[in-house]
């Protein structure tokens, strides 16, 4: 059978153009199907591992996965924020360890400046619970600190000491600038494929000065007048905070914690478990995950189906070879395993081919996904997966090869040794 | 030397169930190593008969032997079998795989057959090259093309040599001339006859041509073994 085998690979070769065709197409299916499946696979590790070791995410009222979006992943925004004294009332509670409060609503071009408390640091768990560390520089200290993620710093080339100028609201730098109260990185972050690289970490406080004279939404034009001195002298606790991350004493009371939040009397309030949320957010994206997959499944039977077109159409004009080959002793079986293994290795060359482009493109497309989103494609490498998809289509091409060969088989005994063409 | 290259015996072949039979013959035998060229019109059945005597074909009755093997008792795996190990065909035209080159195309026959491979020697490219050589196909140059570039002589030749590797009992020749003009065909002739008498190979040779029988031990005309024919031509 390997000298078949080999007058197989002859035979394609000699068809190169029709089979390197073929071959495209089945590959570029493969790409597509194993691409949508990785690309799921990858947001799905990659946005679970974005935040571990909180219990609870606290917000106004909106949908679970609106807080979880914005208060996480920093995609979308706030609908509404939670007052001062319910966030001391939730910090208060018997059952919570910890909290730690952030607030929302500025950027600096393009990247979304987070007002916290340096309990953050500690509290904010990536990963399978790893912390956050700062490659340069200090936690903010003073007022006016600021600590960049690393996407940041090297995006826009920031070093330590480098002033900025906050933006109100989340457009483009434009108008709206809280360009008289400058800031200064003091420390810069360590990687961590999360959104906290592209976030700028300022004190809640922080977030209350540069909104002083902001009270009506737009700037007054007397809120240049204030100086920064008058404004340290301020008492700048916030008014509202967006949302808040909740460690619990004993993760067992989660559900009632939950409950209870959820019922506040005196302000609408929203506790998410960070892992049902994404569960949730899972369900909604699934369909449109299952669609694509299902498209992308009907386009590997498109690629398959050129196999079986490519070898069909060939049949006509190898009649004369397959008498030849029949004269020479081949039997009516190697005929068909002929035609078998030529569909065969056309599927098989493409899937290869299809797995290595999608690990590729991966490759390259992989930091431009982080750069973008913050959000690293994990365990996209090579895998069972790849492996499966490749014995399945050469599984599904030798089944498909079949059809010409049994055809090409029953005319070869028709045929007899004399071929008339 | 025991038995016959072919002995046929009572073959009756209709293409189809309800048809005359196209071929009706009683006795027909080439010895071992004989060298026969078989004539008959366009039409006649003799590539039907080639068909037959390679086992590809089956008859409605009668008995073809081929080198001692009963092909009519024979299952068509067996045929098979006998063809790869014991058969040379070289066709009229078209005898060439194009996607293989000109000493692939030779060796073809060993990579069915055990027993000509081992017949061809441990070396079957070398085979081929010497087998070339003698039907005057020796420039590196020639051999390095494809196939189809070839002249339809040199791919008589190349044909040739394929059908004589591995040392076969019986050659068969379905006018393999006959798109050559005469001075290539008589060569072409020439250097299948000699060299089928050098491996012992009895060669069945057909033709519609009668002027080719001269070269050959023997000439026959298929209308004579036939019974068919004379109803054919009168019908
Ligand atoms: N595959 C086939 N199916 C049905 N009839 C066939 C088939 N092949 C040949 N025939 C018929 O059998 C008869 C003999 O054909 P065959 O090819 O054996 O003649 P031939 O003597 O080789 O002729 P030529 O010299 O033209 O090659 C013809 O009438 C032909 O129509
Ligand atoms: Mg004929």
């Amino acid at each position: 059978m390997g000298s078949i085998l080999s007058l197989a690979w002859s035979s394609l070769m000699n068809r190169k153009g029709s089979a390197l065709l073929t071959i495209l197409a089945v590959a570029l299916s493969v790409a597509l199907f194993l691409g949508v499946d990785k690309a799921r696979n990858g947001a799905r590790e990659g946005f679970g591992a974005t935040i571990s070791g909180t219990d609870l995410i606290v917000g106004a009222r909106s949908g679970q996965v609106n807080l979880l979006l914005y208060s996480v992943f920093r995609l979308g925004d706030a609908t509404a924020e939670i007052s001062w004294p319910t966030y001391e009332w939730l910090r208060d509670r018997e059952d919570v360890d910890w909290t730690v409060p952030i607030s929302l609503g500025d950027s600096h071009r393009g990247y979304r400046v987070m007002g916290t408390t340096r309990a953050y640091f500690d509290r904010y768990k990536y990963g399978d619970g790893q912390s956050l560390q700062l490659a340069e520089g200090h936690e903010f200290e003073d007022l006016f600190d600021a600590v960049i993620g690393a996407e940041i710093a090297r995006s826009l080339g920031y070093e330590l000491g480098k002033p900025l100028v906050l933006t109100h609201g989340l457009g483009r730098a434009g108008l709206q600038q809280h360009e008289n109260r400058p800031f200064r990185v003091v420390g810069i972050l360590e990687p961590t494929g999360t959104p906290v690289d592209r976030t700028i970490h300022v004190s809640l406080e922080a977030i209350t000065a540069i909104h002083v004279g902001w009270e009506t939404g737009t700037r007054n034009p007397m809120a240049d007048t204030i100086t920064e001195e008058m404004i340290r002298s301020f008492d700048l606790t916030p008014k509202t905070v967006t949302a808040a991350f909740v460690g619990l004493e004993s993760r067992g009371s989660v559900l009632r914690t939950k409950r209870e939040i959820d019922t506040h009397r005196r302000e609408a309030l929203l506790a998410i478990i960070p892992g049902v949320a994404l569960a949730q957010l899972w369900e909604v994206t699934a369909v449109a995950e299952r669609a694509l997959l299902a498209v992308s499944l009907f386009v590997i039977a498109v690629g398959l189906v050129s196999i079986l077109t490519s070898i069909l159409t060939s049949l006509n004009e190898r009649r004369r070879e397959m008498s030849i080959l029949r004269a020479t002793g081949a039997r009516p079986g190697h005929i068909f395993f002929l035609l078998v293994a030529e569909a065969g290795l056309l599927g098989m060359i493409g899937a290869v081919l299809g797995v290595a482009g999608v690990h590729v493109i991966l490759a390259i497309a992989e930091p431009l996904l982080a750069a973008r989103y913050g959000i690293s494609l994990a365990g996209t490498g090579p895998g069972l997966v790849d492996f499966y998809t490749v014995l399945a289509v050469t599984g599904v091409s030798l089944a498909i090869g079949a059809l010409p060969a049994w055809l090409a088989f029953r005319r070869s005994l028709a045929d007899g040794l004399s071929v008339k063409l | 030397m025991k038995g016959s290259a072919i002995a046929i015996e009572g073959l009756r072949f209709a293409w189809t169930r309800d048809a005359p039979a196209l071929l009706d013959i009683n006795r027909f035998e080439l010895a071992r190593g004989e060298r026969l060229f078989l004539r008959g019109p366009s039409g006649s059945g003799k590539s039907t008969l080639l068909g037959l005597i390679a086992g590809v074909l089956e008859p409605q009755a009668g008995q073809i032997e081929v080198l001692g093997h009963d092909m009519s008792a024979l299952s068509s795996a067996r045929r098979d079998r006998v063809r790869a190990d014991h058969l040379g065909v070289i066709f009229q035209l078209f005898n060439l795989v194009p996607y293989l080159s000109v000493v692939s195309n030779v060796t073809l026959p060993v990579r069915f057959s055990k027993a000509r491979r081992r017949a061809a020697g441990g070396d079957a490219g070398a085979e081929a090259r010497r087998l070339l050589a003698r039907l005057g196909l020796e420039d590196d140059e020639i051999l390095s093309r494809r196939v189809m570039d070839l002249s339809v002589g040199q791919q008589q030749r190349v044909a040739a040599a394929r059908a004589l590797i591995g040392g076969p009992g019986l050659v068969i020749a379905d006018e393999p001339t006959s798109a050559l003009d005469a001075d290539t065909r008589d060569r072409f002739i020439e250097l299948l006859t000699d060299e089928a008498r050098r491996s012992g190979a009895a060669l069945l040779f057909v033709s519609h041509d009668a002027a080719l029988a001269p070269h050959f031990d023997r000439g026959i005309d298929l209308a004579d073994i036939n019974a068919s024919a004379h109803r054919l031509e009168t019908a």
